[in-house]
């Protein structure tokens, strides 16, 4: 009995200092974000607020917030699916055709410049897209930064589930008389779900939440909800709106999530 | 053969065409980094006149400054705190382990724009405020997860019955881990480390958040020069950032193995 005690205080002091530091920095704010969104200003220098729901049905009556939650929604659509479509061949050549150094020194080549600064490689766009390519503040230029941005999570993602793959499972395909397309529909394709799966997670939720990508590489063209939410905290100074558009987002991230996992799973299920 | 030599090729091409792709808008920005035409003109004259620029640029030093220092103590706090959690992940059973775990997903699922904003109403409505002691506090927490994760793969590598062993041999338990348990662990926490840092130095979103006005990191920094218009200063520093990331990652790639088994 006091070694129980001992060892739920020797836990107990192990795992406090992180997890109260994540409270103080992550859940208590969210909850706090939460209480605000029903408010109808902001309580901050003596001003009163009272309970509102204002804030969430204006995202449905107001076209503004809806029609931008909507683009955003297929801003991530198109990333995460132009980034599984350019990532899946790569990830595959990486990891099934290409062998020894030459696949080690790519495969560090892809990974090193998503490790260095977000802001720094949307900012690099605008030297390539300005004219006189002239695609710069358009809807293009931010989808090719947002692609560029998410490649490497995918190839990456991909990339490690297709090595993971037997290669006497191929070979077992192969030698029962499956054609190559068979080989793959039938085999590689289920198996490498699960990395296709973590891809599409990485990337399309971020993107939803992008903000600093729109704003430099779409100007007065980026109109989304990432945008929007920065805005009412920022120069608006509406935080309970801004709160409320916040949490609304969050809905609509896990509603995708959610909506678009059977489909998933279905094609995982296949093997 | 021929056919495999063909496909090998095919496949060569495409990736080489992925590299070009991402590397085309980092490889222009730095070399416009060099060029002497304030306005990115070509013909390409080469000139170090923006990195001399830079050097005489206060607001960007004293930025500079404040992320280094800010992605040192992330890294040094992040780690510290990171390991005492991963330690009792590894050498314990117990029924809330499960749910600490997976209380780790949120800080780095839920989009930064969110977290970034509900630490601002958060720190604001407490009294805590913004300014470099809050963005220290938000760096740290979004390190945590990962430092976690990297130091509690490096605990699978060390064996528990090394400590038990030790302190058999009558080792106090202070002892068996600074003498044990540390020196094999130390390939995880550097790396651990490492990537704190670099979480921190990258952090833009957050950072935008809790600074306020006149206190700022390099990237917030940044993005207020890129938002005002361009100027080539912002090349030279970028292109700086650039190769210390990268610098950065080959020594993390040497402690720690991406992508499994390779």
């Amino acid at each position: 009995m006091a070694l129980e005690a001992g060892k739920a205080r020797t836990i107990l002091a192990l795992t406090a200092p992180a997890y109260l530091w994540l409270a103080l920095t992550v859940f208590l704010p969210l909850a706090v974000m939460l209480y605000f969104s029903f408010l109808t200003v902001t309580p901050l220098g003596g001003r009163v607020a009272e309970f509102t729901l204002t804030n969430y049905t204006d995202f449905f009556t107001k076209r503004i917030y809806w029609f931008n939650a909507w683009r955003s929604l297929e801003m991530g659509f198109y990333v995460t699916a132009l980034c599984l479509l350019f990532a899946y061949p790569a990830a595959f050549f990486l990891a099934k055709w290409i062998a020894g150094r030459w696949r080690e020194a790519i495969f560090l080549l892809i990974i090193l410049p998503f490790w260095s600064n977000a802001l720094v490689r949307t900012f690099s766009w605008t030297m390539v897209l300005r004219e006189p390519v002239g695609l710069l503040f358009t809807y293009p230029a931010i989808l090719i930064g947002l692609v560029h941005a998410y490649l490497p999570y995918a190839i990456l993602t991909i990339y490690v589930s297709l090595q993971a793959i037997d290669d006497r499972l191929i070979e077992a395909a192969t030698s029962l008389g499956a054609s190559p397309r068979q080989t793959f529909a039938r085999v590689i394709l289920p198996l490498s779900m699960p990395g296709v799966l973590s891809a599409v997670f990485l990337i399309f939720v971020p993107v939803i939440g992008s903000f600093m990508e729109p704003r430099i590489l779409g100007g007065k063209n980026a109109i989304m909800l990432g945008p929007i939410i920065e805005g009412e905290f920022v120069s608006a100074f509406n935080w309970p709106l801004g709160s409320a558009l916040s949490f609304v987002m969050l809905a609509i991230v896990l509603l995708a999530l959610i909506a678009g996992s059977p489909l998933l799973k279905r094609y995982a299920d296949l093997a | 053969m021929t056919r495999d030599g063909a496909r090998v090729w095919g496949a060569g091409l495409y990736l080489g065409l992925m590299l070009a792709f991402l590397y085309l808008p980092i490889v222009v920005m730095i070399v416009m980094a060099f060029n002497r035409s304030p306005l990115y003109e070509l013909p390409f004259v080469f000139d170090l006149v923006w990195f001399k620029a830079l050097a005489t640029n206060d607001r960007l030093l004293q930025a500079s400054f404040n992320s280094l220092w800010i992605a040192l103590v992330t890294a040094a706090i992040a780690t510290v705190l990171g390991m005492l959690a991963a330690y009792a992940f590894a050498r314990y059973e117990f029924r809330a382990k499960r749910t600490l775990q997976v209380l780790l997903f949120p800080p780095i699922t839920i989009p930064w724009l969110i977290v970034g904003t509900s630490m601002l109403v958060f720190f604001f409505w407490t009294g805590i405020g913004r300014g470099l002691h809050a963005i220290l506090l938000g760096h740290v927490a979004l390190a945590l997860p990962y430092v976690i994760v990297v130091i509690g793969a490096r605990f699978q590598a060390v064996d528990a019955s090394l400590e038990e062993a030790a302190l058999t041999a009558g080792a106090s338990p202070w002892q068996a881990f600074t003498r044990i348990t540390l020196p094999l662990l130390a390939p995880g926490l550097i790396a651990a480390a490492l990537f704190a840092f670099a979480v921190s130095f990258d952090q833009f979103v957050i950072s935008y958040f809790l600074a306020p006005p006149g206190v700022s990191t390099l990237p917030v920094e940044i993005y207020s020069a890129i938002r005002k218009g361009f100027t080539p200063e912002i090349n030279a520093v970028s292109a700086l950032i650039i190769l210390l990331s990268m610098g950065l990652m080959l020594i993390v790639a040497r402690f720690y193995k991406f992508g499994g088994e390779r």
